[in-house]
């Protein structure tokens, strides 16, 4: 079966549809899926749950998807870069639920490993524990987090073959294999689609048994916060 | 008192040899300027780094290369790079030793808020709740009052907790106080401050 796609829209095509809960790989603007965020838009998907760590700045990332009102509910767990999102929340136009950044990550691997909940002492006496099971063990409390199952994920992988075997480069991973695991459905773009067998199978960070469907194409790459020394 | 740089030296006292440590935003990202001669530590990024360098010399910078406050970093050749639920599988799990985080209030039972104020912006907990729940030790760093006046370290925190019971150690501007059962402890006053000043400026009670 064929995996790559020409375009984020074609790769989109069939597995997009209003109302869906998507998973986004990315942290802050590193690593996020800026080619099928682009295709999000054009395909003009609405009411959508988009779990991601963040929600992009106003012009790029997610945002953009915010721009165009196209998502109705956030599960994030920062949200500070982006003031059309805190306009729309605000007022009532957008549902976020916060989940702390592990929850968060953890839930999405629990969904792609058929978990569908789990203990963690992440929150415990936070307003993040209100109406969760607690449980004990060892006189800790822990409270129950439910998996993400996604009807779609969108991730970014450095390089891919075409059986969607994939690595990701330095920080830009974070999200993006806990995000590509839960969904029924993962798109993936990347940088460079590389011959099969070229990659090293024991250096490969996300098998291709994840991945259906597959683009290559050219990424800005923005930096959010430029910090450099002297020399 | 101490400025924001003794505030990071002396935080930087309590590392030891061999840790795993994670630094948040504001003055414990500046811990790293402080690291005592011959002790080694291996700072985690929890967006999915160990072994975190200083920042690039301008034009090398790389936009897959970022720390949790989104800005760009260098590698280390001890550095490894790994997803973010294995890196908070390793915070949860207690390998990290030790976090070192701003705050907006400290209680003297160690409860902690530092990520929200109702009815203003809310921008989210991030890392904050997972790591003040499972590394080993949390040493919050931070002024000692508000801009306004108000001691930050109380008897009941006021705010939305990030955690509860959760803080070992606090070093503000005045000095070090530890978290015991009984209440905080006053462990040292920073230069030319008197334990009078610390009891004045501090809404909670000192044992």
């Amino acid at each position: 079966m064929k995996k790559v796609f020409e375009t984020a829209q074609a790769a989109l095509d069939g597995v997009l549809e209003d109302g869906m809960l998507i998973a986004a790989g990315g942290f802050g603007l590193c690593g996020i899926p800026e080619l099928l965020i682009d295709g999000i838009v054009a395909h003009g998907a609405k009411n959508l749950t988009v779990a991601s760590n963040n929600a992009g700045v106003d012009d790029f990332g997610l945002g953009k998807l915010l721009a165009t009102r196209q998502i109705s509910k956030m599960m994030a767990s920062y949200v500070g870069e982006n003031a059309e999102f805190m306009r729309q929340y605000l007022s009532g136009e957008l549902e976020l639920e916060f989940n702390p950044q592990g929850t968060l990550a953890e839930r999405m691997r629990a969904g792609g490993a058929g978990i569908p909940g789990f203990y963690t002492k992440t929150g415990v006496g936070t307003v993040i524990a209100e109406g969760k099971d607690v449980k004990s063990w060892g006189g800790q409390d822990y409270i129950l987090e439910e998996g993400i199952f996604a009807d779609l994920s969108i991730v970014k992988a450095w390089k891919a073959d075409a059986t969607g075997n994939a690595i990701f480069r330095k920080t830009a991973r974070n999200f993006n294999p806990p995000a590509a695991m839960c969904g029924k459905v993962c798109v993936m773009e990347v940088e460079e689609i590389v011959p099969v067998g070229s990659l090293d199978p024991d250096h490969i960070h996300l098998p291709g048994i994840y991945v259906h469907r597959i683009i290559q194409g050219t990424h800005e790459k923005r930096i959010e916060q430029r910090t450099v020394r002297t020399a | 008192m101490w400025d924001r740089n003794l505030m990071a030296a002396r935080a930087a006292l309590e590392l030891q040899d061999g840790w795993y440590v994670n630094l948040g935003i504001g003055i414990p990202t500046l811990v790293s300027n402080h690291i005592p001669e011959g002790i080694e530590v291996t700072l985690q990024s929890e967006n999915g780094m160990l072994g975190m360098g200083p920042f690039p010399i301008e034009g090398t910078e790389d936009a897959d290369l970022i720390n949790a406050g989104k800005q760009t970093i260098t590698e280390q050749p001890q550095t490894s790079y790994f997803d973010s639920a294995t890196s908070f599988g390793m915070i949860r799990g207690g390998k990290i030793a030790m976090a070192i985080l701003g705050a907006m209030e400290v209680a003297e039972n160690g409860d902690l808020a530092n990520w929200m104020i109702p009815d203003k912006l809310v921008k989210g907990m991030g890392g904050a709740m997972d790591l003040v729940a499972g590394v080993g030790r949390v040493v919050v760093v931070m002024d000692h009052t508000s801009k306004h006046g108000d001691s930050k370290v109380l008897r009941e925190c006021t705010l939305p907790l990030t955690g509860k019971g959760v803080v070992d150690l606090i070093i503000t501007n005045l000095g070090v106080l530890e978290v015991t059962d009984k209440g905080l402890r006053v462990m040292e006053l920073a230069d030319g401050v008197s334990m009078d000043e610390m009891v004045a400026a501090t809404d909670a009670n000192l044992v």
